[in-house]
């Protein structure tokens, strides 16, 4: 079976500099990867590649065998989707309407969403479980609320292969949870694949199928959370000192911090 | 929610501001005398202006919605780009140099044109423009021409002084009906264009990337809709001068009434910016005849204290 993602030697970066050198990644279809690494070490470069946000200096990126750079923005759009690590600012949305507009690679210009475009939206809001801020306006809720809007805009979008840059990174631990095991379900339920961009290690050890260690532009190890979260690899990248402990999470890696200082 | 505006309505307001527009003037006229053909030119005259002040309110708001979605700044208005200097040097030099009055609009249109592409090729240097980057240079180039202005105003005494006043402040007074034609044509196509991108201004609003990822291609429609709300702007600043406070206040006035959502927005700025232009311009010419108040002045008087209680009232942000 095609993988649903697939990276091929990819490098290049922002204003001639490269950031990615020698990328290779595959995500099979139903997939749910993690992309781990210090800050800088292009986690989110490569997402950028992934959207088109950025074109590759050098290597493609393929969604479904087919080169991204053949395939219409919009046309892509309808396929994947994306959740970023800020918060959008601007005008005064409500949730519905902002919602609304992960129809939109599906509508015509000056095309009015039909009911079943309102339908998707607001199973989307279901899903989330932001179907209650249906009609408040979006600079009203809370950061863990709004990330939820968002995830239910891109999932409005109905797309095979979802990208996230970091989710939780603005949330409590009970809402990280809410939003990885909803993840996690759409995964299991409907077969969506996932990318996504993680700091927390004991977080990404916890959800991630595989999980891909990226250090200074080159993906440093790919694997299990089992295979990649070992101390020798973390304290390669991190150069950080580490304790992992397998028993306490069921055999899922734990990562446990050891201080410097005492 | 507030959210109940819609166009019939606010097309019958329109038409009643029109009607009125029409009626009233520094002159007392019954409509009988109106009609008759001995005051035509009196009749012709105010049909002209009322026709200038629906282009230009409808214009210059229609400008600022799209430049202040495309650059999410609330104080982007359609002279960002530096089109009033620009129109304005040309102006003045077409008048220092003696040309003809008739010449005057095509100077200013050409001069409005030159300032974009200055700005616009300034903004884009390396690569992907970056709204500051605009927004600076549209500054930098204003105060230049401006500083230009004054040094060839100052130079060349009272009469191109006088000349020049109508243009700093905006008049509705057209004198050519083909003129009037002329302009609305980048006008009505400018708005039309925009209208049909309002689905993308939505997304270009909460951010490029986010556009992006909606697959809007977010670069070349935003280079292309800021050339397009220039250009209308070029065309207006040519005739009416330079009309402040519509373009800038108006789309926000409505934003706070009838939301963000751009394919109710411009339809509705539109409209309303042109009653409002159609408003003002009545009061201008009849508050203290036969002296004429200019336009920017009256926008800006009746505009700012609406402004303030609307906002006050709805207790939203911006």
């Amino acid at each position: 079976m095609t993988p649903v993602l697939e990276i091929e030697g990819l490098s290049g970066g922002y204003c001639g500099a490269d950031v990615l050198k020698d990328v290779n990644l595959k995500v099979e279809a139903g997939g749910f990867l993690g992309l781990i690494g210090p800050n800088g070490s292009g986690k989110t470069t490569l997402l950028r590649f992934c959207t088109r946000v950025l074109a590759p200096r050098k290597g493609v990126v393929r969604f479904h065998g087919r080169d991204i750079r053949g395939i219409g923005l919009k046309e892509l759009c309808r396929e994947t989707a994306f959740v970023s690590r800020d918060l959008p600012g601007g005008f005064s949305f409500t949730v519905m309407e902002m919602v609304l507009m992960g129809r939109i690679p599906h509508l015509a210009r000056l095309q009015r969403e039909s009911r079943r475009d309102i339908g998707i939206a607001e199973k989307a809001l279901e899903l989330t479980g932001t179907l209650e801020f249906r009609d408040k306006y979006i600079d009203e809720l809370s950061a863990g609320e709004r990330q939820r809007v968002m995830i239910a805009m891109a999932l409005a979008q109905e797309p095979r292969l979802l990208f996230l840059d970091e989710p939780t990174s603005h949330l409590d631990i009970g809402h990280q949870v809410q939003i990885m095991d909803l993840l996690k379900r759409l995964n299991r339920a409907s077969g969506l694949s996932v990318v996504m961009v993680m700091h927390d290690l004991n977080l990404a050890g916890t959800y991630c199928e595989r999980l891909a260690l990226m250090d200074n532009g080159r993906v440093f190890r790919e694997g299990t959370p089992q295979e990649v979260l070992t101390f020798r690899n973390i304290e390669a990248v991190y150069k950080t000192i580490v304790l992992v402990d397998a028993a306490a999470a069921g055999g899922k890696p734990h990562i446990i911090l050891v201080p410097g200082e005492k | 929610m507030g959210r109940r505006l819609n166009i019939p309505f606010l097309l019958l307001l329109l038409a009643a501001a029109v009607a009125a527009g029409i009626a009233l003037g520094p002159v007392h006229l019954s409509p009988a005398e109106l009609f008759s053909p001995r005051n035509r030119a009196i009749l012709n005259m105010r049909v002209l202006r009322v026709l200038t002040a629906v282009l230009a309110g409808g214009g210059l708001a229609v400008s600022g919605v799209a430049l202040q979605a495309i650059l999410r700044n609330p104080l982007a208005e359609p002279y960002l780009l530096g089109t009033s200097s620009g129109a304005g040097l040309a102006a003045v030099i077409a008048l220092v140099c003696g040309a003809a009055r008739l010449y005057l609009p095509l100077f200013a249109f050409g001069g409005a044109v030159a300032s974009i592409v200055i700005v616009y090729l300034l903004a884009c240097g390396a690569g992907r423009m970056q709204e500051k980057s605009l927004i600076l240079s549209g500054v930098i180039v204003s105060v230049a021409f401006s500083a230009v202005i004054v040094f060839l105003v100052s130079l060349s005494g009272e009469k191109v002084l006088h000349e020049m006043t109508w243009w700093l402040w905006g008049s509705l007074q057209v004198y050519d009906p083909k003129l009037i034609v002329l302009v609305s044509l980048p006008v009505i196509i400018g708005i039309a264009v925009i209208y049909f991108f309002s689905q993308d201004l939505n997304a270009l609003s909460i951010g490029e990337e986010e556009s992006m990822h909606l697959g809007i291609n977010a670069d070349r429609i935003k280079k292309f809709l800021i050339l397009v709300s220039a250009f209308i702007t070029a065309g207006l600043v040519c005739v009416c001068g330079i009309i402040g406070f519509v373009g800038l206040i108006v789309p926000h006035m409505m934003r706070l009434l009838a939301g963000p959502d751009h394919r109710r927005l411009i339809p509705l700025t539109c409209i309303a910016a042109a009653i409002f232009m159609v408003v003002c311009d009545i009061v201008s010419r009849t508050l203290f005849p036969p002296l004429e108040i200019p336009a920017g002045v009256i926008t800006a008087i009746i505009g700012a204290p609406v402004f303030i209680i609307l906002l006050k009232s709805k207790r939203r942000a911006l």
